[in-house]
């Protein structure tokens, strides 16, 4: 329960960061709260030969507001954006979501953009960002680009980032003033990953939706975007969804697996009610207001 | 493997040594240290024993690195009581809701409660239950913990018919 031995660097600059990762030529592992990976570390399950600690990058902490969204650095801690008043104001299925990432303790350390850039499909990180259609901005010495959080999960721990490249920040698109958010899910015990859940935003013109955001979590090898449910909710009111038809829609895409917690047959099962219920709870809400 | 200088301040003593870069904090506080008091129980985040506070935040001692912890902060379950060996409130609490069994989680769960009452914050007994959500106790001594919790939270340790001396 020792992690293997490595080299640790902690770069001051994104430049920096950059050039050590692509002078490892993929041996190297970035931490940011480590939170995750360092069970990996001590579980072995990870053997970098350089661990590339980005804690110390100036400006890779905090939340600002850019056009159209709001941008949070990726080394900022789950516990600050948990009580972020920006946040809380236009990404409040974000502030939701981290309430059930990990416990008090490994929120205090763990960050935002460490838990984005690992990819764990049960976490509620991934399937934020891929619900409410966040970028992702990454880094490399080959220049900067950005990817849709739909486009950067490929499989479990498995992302689209090279392993010379380093996400800078991610910024979450506004969803408009009196948007719903929708967010549910299935754990043993709080702070463990869940079993299943589902995590989303509907943004409202007038009285019917105007853009829907849903997806899953541990409902397959990635977080996983109900595409056609979101198409489906476009146009209606909240108080006329046929929410029946709707959890059919939203359970095509996912592909459950079987681990020592629970079968996929269980995760199908629950993960359906749980959806259902979470709809039915959001129309129940907006009919009786 | 690279080897680092470390150096903090734990429970207001300096702790320097040089260390493998993989050294967690948690080690690094009972090997080169000597406290003890950390208790390393699953060594991946899960169990909570190992909870110290570090520049004024409970965090896991087994998912940080020493050299993570360089110019750090880092208080103990031994650095709790006054120097004197008063109590610190939470530790009372404990003792007197018989919050503690076989004590393997103890040092965890106090250095989570005090990080949270030392803010200044006066956290409700909710607050108290779900930040000790976080830990772990294998005796199932949760009952005793969670009155623990509700006397800090109403303000009532030392109140108790079981208060008594210090030990």
């Amino acid at each position: 329960m020792k992690p293997a031995p490595f080299d640790y660097v902690a770069p001051k600059t994104v430049a920096e960061a950059c050039a050590i990762l692509s002078e490892a030529g993929g041996g190297a592992t970035v931490i940011a709260g480590g939170q995750t990976l360092m069970p990996l570390l001590n579980l072995r399950m990870s053997q970098p030969f350089i661990l590339v600690d980005i804690n110390h990058i100036e400006g890779f902490s905090g939340v600002t507001r850019v056009a159209g969204g709001t941008r949070i650095a990726p080394a900022t801690r789950q516990a600050a954006a948990l009580n972020d008043e920006t946040l809380a104001r236009y990404v409040p299925a974000l502030v939701r979501a981290l309430s059930h990432v990990g416990h008090h303790q490994t929120r205090n350390r763990g960050t935002v953009g460490g838990s984005v850039a690992l990819g764990e499909p049960a976490a509620e990180m991934p399937a934020t960002a891929v619900a409410l259609g966040a970028t992702i901005e990454i880094a490399s010495v080959r220049g900067t680009r950005t990817i849709a959080a739909r486009d950067f999960y490929i499989g479990p721990y498995m992302t689209a980032l090279e392993p010379d490249e380093l996400v800078t920040g991610i910024v979450y698109p506004d969803w408009g003033d009196s948007h719903v958010v929708l967010f549910n899910e299935l754990a043993r015990r709080p702070g463990d990953f869940a079993l299943t859940g589902m995590v989303g935003a509907l943004a409202l013109g007038g009285s019917t939706i105007a853009r829907a955001g849903l997806a899953w979590l541990a409902m397959g090898p990635t977080p996983v975007a109900m595409a056609e449910a979101e198409a489906a909710l476009i146009g209606q009111t909240l108080g006329s969804i046929d929410i029946a038809a709707l959890s059919e829609l939203a359970m095509r895409p996912t592909a459950p697996f079987d681990d020592h917690h629970a079968s996929a047959e269980y995760r199908r099962t629950v993960g359906k009610r749980l959806f259902e219920k979470t709809l039915r709870a959001v129309s129940q809400v907006k009919e009786a207001a | 493997m690279s080897e680092h200088k470390v150096e903090m301040t734990v429970n207001g003593a300096r702790l320097c040594a040089t260390t493998e870069a993989r050294t967690s904090l948690g080690d690094f506080l009972r090997c080169d240290g000597g406290w003890t008091g950390v208790h390393l129980g699953c060594e991946h985040g899960v169990c909570g024993a190992c909870t110290v506070i570090v520049d004024g935040e409970a965090v896991r001692s087994c998912l940080m690195l020493a050299v993570q912890a360089d110019g750090a902060t880092v208080t103990t379950a031994e650095g709790l009581a006054a120097p004197d060996g008063t109590l610190h409130p939470v530790q009372q609490a404990m003792r007197e809701n018989h919050g503690l069994q076989c004590g393997f989680c103890t040092p965890g769960v106090v250095c989570t409660f005090a990080a949270l009452m030392d803010r200044n914050e006066q956290p409700d007994e909710a607050e108290l239950v779900y930040a000790m959500s976080g830990h772990l106790c294998r005796c199932t001594g949760y009952q005793g913990i969670r009155k623990a919790a509700k006397a800090l939270a109403e303000g009532t340790v030392g109140q108790s018919e079981h208060a008594g001396a210090k030990a």
